[in-house]
């Protein structure tokens, strides 16, 4: 199991937009990938479950990858958050 | 045959099979499946080709409509992928033995559910996502025909409740010929949009959706806002014959795209357009406009959850202005409040909205949202000839306040080392009468007018213009109207400024020989109803319909105006 730690910079936070943009990317690996925000923990293939966190900017988030590429799956990640402006 | 009267609302014959946009039965019985096997692999078929269809329909908005809009079916699409809504069904089916149609509409109304009862506006609207492609999948288990606007593939016309911008996103040019409404009006969503397409359109005709079946014939008149519903053939060939004088007529009017507008003694006046976002500006260039004379920029506002960042709205500012390619951009800065509202600003409902806490009222007090767009047009205006304009100006306090915001926030950019354009012209919207009455006062200030009529007029006249019982009272000729606008007019020139106008009547053929004469110098309409306008001037002597304007002032009733100028304009 691999995970990091994030914070939102995107004024738009993790919404709309970005949270599809952040569950396709998940949706490319195997690995079981979670999203944790404020103790709740949703699946980041969800697009339902991302938006349900209703993530501001600022907010401090975590992703948990556990599978057979789950390096590839949180560099991969931090990638699109990165190049999209939404975190660091 | 039948007959229907209602709005014409975009110009031009359609004469096509009817094609209903219209919600099908979805309902459906609760069953006990004897395979559950069998029953997962009908729901994964149905979710297979509801993916298909979507993934058509974002293709087709993605190419027409920008990627934007596009971002709605993506989020439909990762709605029907999502493992947390997927297993849970088959799950159902699998240990309650259920068909899928009832696990299906059961899990989904418990994710509806959560997001409705979120307190948030933004979550309330996922709802409706998830309901929409619940929809969806539900037609495909059923087999009944979900109306699916995208893959028409006749010429059809469109009969609609109303049309959603998510309907008229799926449109096909090629096949829909026109479309008729029960409800809307000529400054509803679908009316605006049905003119940007250049599509015929008929709307408010109360009850199209009843008198017509799939498949009938239809004829829309979207001259005269007439429906003929399976007509006689003398009927269609009557009709047949004034689409044809109608193409020919545009035809006539589309070598005037390169043309300046001059009356034929010799006076230019400027024909501009209202454009709502940078992807109007095609249809501005193809009609020959000569300036954008309203940037509505609300829409950047509207159909989201949140604000628009300043680069966002920067680089919509930027497409237009540059896109224009230095020809005249005047930008109206956020007009919102009355009728056009913005969910997320959780503003109080009000009694009178149209008389509330809106346009640059709420922008004088929310500066921060002020401030962001403010900043996003002063970095654009570099690319362009950009020249801003506030709405619902009442005094000249207000003027005088947005201006010093203005001011504030080019020094801060200047400060920042942002090159910012040296002159950018300030003027206001004149549509409420304290300040018509006032123009001379604010003449000596602003750099220009822009009348905006479709308020002017509904403040002048108390009448709500969303109110049909009152509509007798939306009078564009009536002389309190025209002197109104004479005042402003001549307050401009006199301190060497321009004075334009930017509601309905100024792309009105009646309306037009008037404000000749009262010597409006910029005129901005629909983009599609420029050529007509320019060829209408082409014909007019300034000096006659100053001698016409003259006596229309000293008249005392709308309809004596109406018959003078049908008389000296040569109006049929």
């Amino acid at each position: 199991m691999v995970e990091k730690q994030f914070k939102v910079i995107a004024d738009t936070g993790i919404h709309a937009r970005p949270a599809t943009l952040l569950v396709q990317a998940a949706s490319k690996f195997d690995s079981e990938i979670n999203l944790e925000f404020k103790e709740k923990k949703v699946n980041l293939k969800s697009i339902m479950g991302v938006m349900s966190l209703g993530i501001g900017q600022g907010a401090d988030i975590k992703i948990i990858a556990e599978g057979s590429d789950e390096t590839e799956a949180i560099n991969g990640l931090e990638e699109t958050l990165k190049k999209e402006g939404l975190a660091e | 045959m039948s007959f229907l009267q209602g709005i014409a609302a975009s110009s031009g014959i359609a004469i096509a099979k009817a094609y209903r946009l219209v919600e099908p039965d979805l309902s459906f019985e609760k069953k006990t499946v004897e395979d559950a096997a069998a029953e997962i692999n009908r729901f994964q078929a149905a979710l297979s080709t509801s993916k298909q269809e979507l993934d058509a329909i974002r293709e087709k908005a993605n190419k027409e409509l920008g990627a934007d809009k596009a971002a709605i079916f993506e989020a439909h699409l990762l709605v029907l992928s999502d493992p947390e809504l997927i297993a849970p069904i088959e799950d159902k089916i699998n240990t309650e033995s259920v068909n899928a149609e009832v696990a299906l509409k059961e899990t989904t109304d418990m994710f509806i559910n959560m997001f409705e009862s979120m307190d948030n506006e933004y979550m309330q609207e996922r709802a409706a996502d998830i309901r929409d492609v619940t929809k969806r999948v539900l037609s495909h288990l059923l087999g009944v025909h979900l109306a699916n606007p995208s893959m028409i593939s006749e010429e059809v016309v469109v009969v609609a409740e109303d049309l959603t911008p998510s309907d008229t996103a799926q449109l096909n040019r090629q096949f829909v010929k026109g479309f008729t409404t029960d409800i809307g009006g000529r400054t509803s969503h679908s009316a605006i949009m049905a003119r940007s397409l250049e599509i015929p359109a008929v709307v408010g005709t109360k009850k199209v959706t009843q008198e017509i079946s799939n498949g009938d014939l239809v004829i829309v008149d979207g001259l005269k806002g007439e429906i003929h519903i399976n007509p006689t053939p003398e009927v269609v060939e009557s009709y047949k014959k004034v689409a044809a004088e109608y193409e020919e007529q545009k035809a006539e009017w589309a070598k005037l795209v390169n043309e300046k507008t001059v009356s034929s003694d010799g006076v230019h006046v400027e024909l501009a357009a209202n454009i709502g976002t940078p992807n109007d500006l095609e249809g501005v260039t193809s009609n020959g406009g000569e300036a954008v004379g309203l940037y509505r920029t609300e829409f950047l506002y509207m159909g989201r959850d949140q604000l628009p960042t300043e680069d966002e709205q920067f680089e919509s500012y930027k497409a237009v202005l540059e896109g224009m390619k230095g020809k005249p951009v005047v930008v109206r800065t956020l007009d919102i409040g009355g009728d056009k509202e913005l969910p997320y600003l959780e503003l109080p409902k009000e009694m009178n909205p149209f008389l509330g806490f809106r346009a640059i009222r709420l922008c004088l007090e929310e500066t921060g949202i002020f401030r962001t767009q403010l900043r996003a047009l002063l970095r654009a205006s570099s690319y362009g000839n950009l020249k801003i304009m506030f709405p619902m100006i009442a005094t000249l306090n207000e003027f005088r306040a947005a201006k010093a915001l203005l001011e504030e926030e080019k020094a801060n950019l200047t400060a920042e080392g942002v090159t910012v354009a040296d002159k950018i012209e300030l003027g206001i919207m004149v549509e409420i009468p304290s300040t018509a009455v006032l123009a001379d006062q604010f003449a000596k200030e602003v750099d220009f007018f822009s009348i905006g009529t479709n308020d002017l007029i509904q403040y002048t006249m108390a009448a709500d213009r969303m109110n049909e019982r009152v509509s007798y009272l939306y009078q564009p000729y009536n002389p309190s109207i025209l002197r109104l606008v004479k005042m402003v007019i001549d307050a401009a020139h006199k301190e060497g400024k321009w004075a334009g106008m930017c509601g309905e009547m100024a792309g009105d053929e009646t309306a037009i020989p008037l404000l000749l004469g009262l010597g409006l110098d910029e005129f901005s309409m629909s983009a599609t109803s420029i050529l007509k306008a320019r060829s209408q001037i082409l014909s007019l002597s300034k000096k006659e319909m100053e001698e016409l304007a003259e006596k229309a002032l000293q008249m005392s009733t709308t309809e004596e105006v109406m018959e003078a100028v049908k008389a000296a304009a040569k109006l049929s």
